[in-house]
């Protein structure tokens, strides 16, 4: 009972939106259709769940953020990996990273059209593509920062090639592979949604464009709401697999002191 | 520098062999040569110009309103511990939604013009503003304060002369997330619904199956976001000399 209203005093300004949001359109100062009331929305978002095919486009974007995060995983962390050890692949793969990090790489999508067709492949692809440039730079940077003593008294105790890759370097990685993830998932999400929003073919982002053509304001906003949780979902699902995979590290055990 | 850049020479160099070659049909990827010349007739002839502009405005607008207003609230927010408390659960609620998924919103609210790209990119851009402007100032090595203090600075100085130039690296870095985003956040609001802008040419160049003009203007874009991240991550470097990076 404390908490719950430690909770609210916290974040009256949130409830003060709410309630001057519902009031402002309930009272018809504002078109429903420019400012649906938040009740409003949340019997929609309902309404579309039981009887509509959010469910279904839910699915959709689902799988296809699934793979493409997946793809971009199994890309960039050997790349990254590959990048930190591998003279010839960093001098390679450097520049190429540092001009693709700050661009906006989804005008590629067209491109992506082009040689993809215009099925699930090339929002994987472009979602993928999106993904990779965290994960690799997280992984190089934390797989430089391996502590020298750590590798070598592996070495000295007789560990060599893959093993030491497997059982030192990869572990001692991870926190920093981990960090790359949790930026990567909701990227690989919102770029999913995106890819909906402009090329349509079922998923989250089609269906919210669909309502927005048909002037259903709640069917808009549904799909904010909806990508918006699910964004959130992810980066708290991320954050507690980082905790289950780095048991043994320092950071969850501080965490737990 | 140039060694540097090498890797980016063979690629260019793989793409113009693979298609010069014939072991990739001009209509999926058009030779580099072409690429280059059309975006050079797009210059010359004064095409690119319109387009590019009205991007530009768009960008600048909503990128510089939200430095301003975003550095403004983050640094109040450190401040002013009631302006704090209201704006932070509204922050926690706003900083998952994907700002992309706003524009549908305010392309209702304000149609399909400037506006409502100023607006999307306006607000993308803030949230990392004001969290990393709020963080810096609340951040700031408190025995720095403390000595300020001893040493008889005023409230007022201590904000001005202290507290906001030790959150600048703070303040710098969030800036340059909000750059990169507000690029994304202009591509793909053109690309959605525009008459003007380079996101918006790239895809109806696309769509007309004039892939070597797309091909010009996808480049352009991708020098654009480069080329403004280069030049204020100078700008950073010149304003945090005193700074260890």
């Amino acid at each position: 009972m404390v908490r719950l209203r430690r909770t609210l005093s916290n974040s009256y300004s949130v409830l003060l939106l709410f309630l001057v949001w519902e009031g402002i359109s309930r009272a018809g100062l504002v078109h429903p259709f420019l400012l649906p009331a938040p009740t409003a929305i949340c019997l929609k978002l309902v309404h579309l769940l039981v009887h509509g095919d959010l469910g279904q486009h839910l699915i959709v974007s689902l799988w296809r953020t699934g793979l493409s995060f997946i793809v971009a995983v199994a890309i960039a962390v050997p790349l990254g990996l590959a990048m930190a050890h591998i003279r010839l692949v960093r001098w390679f793969c450097e520049p190429i990273i540092a001009v693709g990090f700050p661009t906006p790489k989804i005008v590629f999508l067209q491109i992506l059209i082009l040689w993809f067709g215009f099925q699930d492949l090339p929002k994987i692809v472009m979602a993928a593509v999106e993904g990779i440039f965290p994960i690799v730079s997280a992984t190089y940077l934390g797989a430089l920062g391996v502590d020298r003593y750590l590798l070598w008294s592996a070495r000295s105790m007789g560990t060599a090639g893959s093993r030491l890759l497997w059982k030192v370097t990869l572990p001692a990685t991870l926190p920093q592979i981990m960090s790359g993830v949790q930026i990567a998932l909701p990227i690989c999400f919102i770029v999913i949604f995106v890819t909906e929003m402009l090329m349509g073919g079922g998923g989250l982002g089609d269906a919210m464009m669909l309502a927005q053509r048909f002037a259903d304001s709640e069917g808009v906003f549904v799909g904010i709401v909806m990508v918006s949780a699910l964004g959130y979902a992810a980066m708290r699902g991320v954050a507690c697999l980082r905790h289950a995979l780095l048991r043994w590290h320092p950071e969850t055990q501080e965490w737990h002191a | 520098m140039v060694s540097r850049m090498l890797p980016l020479l063979i690629l260019a160099a793989l793409w113009e062999g693979l298609t010069r070659g014939g072991l990739l049909r001009p209509e999926a990827l058009p030779p580099l040569d072409r690429v280059v010349l059309r975006w050079l007739a797009f210059v010359v002839q004064g095409d690119l110009w319109p387009h590019l502009g009205a991007s530009l405005w768009r960008q600048a607008a909503g990128f510089l309103l939200s430095v301003v207003v975003g550095t403004g609230l983050g640094i109040g927010m450190a401040r002013f511990p009631s302006l704090q408390s209201f704006c932070e659960p509204l922050l926690a609620l706003t900083y998952p939604i994907p700002k992309q998924a706003l524009i549908p919103v305010f392309m209702i609210w304000l149609g399909i013009g400037h506006a409502s790209k100023i607006a999307v990119i306006f607000m993308g851009c803030l949230i990392p503003i004001v969290i990393s402007a709020f963080h810096g100032a609340r951040g700031v090595d408190p025995y720095l304060i403390w000595s300020a203090t001893n040493l008889g600075t005023s409230r007022r100085r201590l904000w001005w002369r202290l507290i906001v130039p030790a959150a600048l690296p703070d303040i710098l870095s969030g800036i340059r997330i909000a750059l990169s985003l507000s690029f994304i956040l202009l591509v793909t609001s053109e690309i959605l619904a525009a008459r003007a802008g380079l996101g918006y040419l790239s895809f109806f160049l696309g769509e007309s199956g004039a892939y070597e003009e797309m091909f010009a203007v996808v480049l352009t874009v991708i020098l654009l976001g480069y080329a403004a991240d280069r030049a204020y991550h100078r700008l950073m470097h010149r304003l945090l000399v005193w700074h260890r990076m």
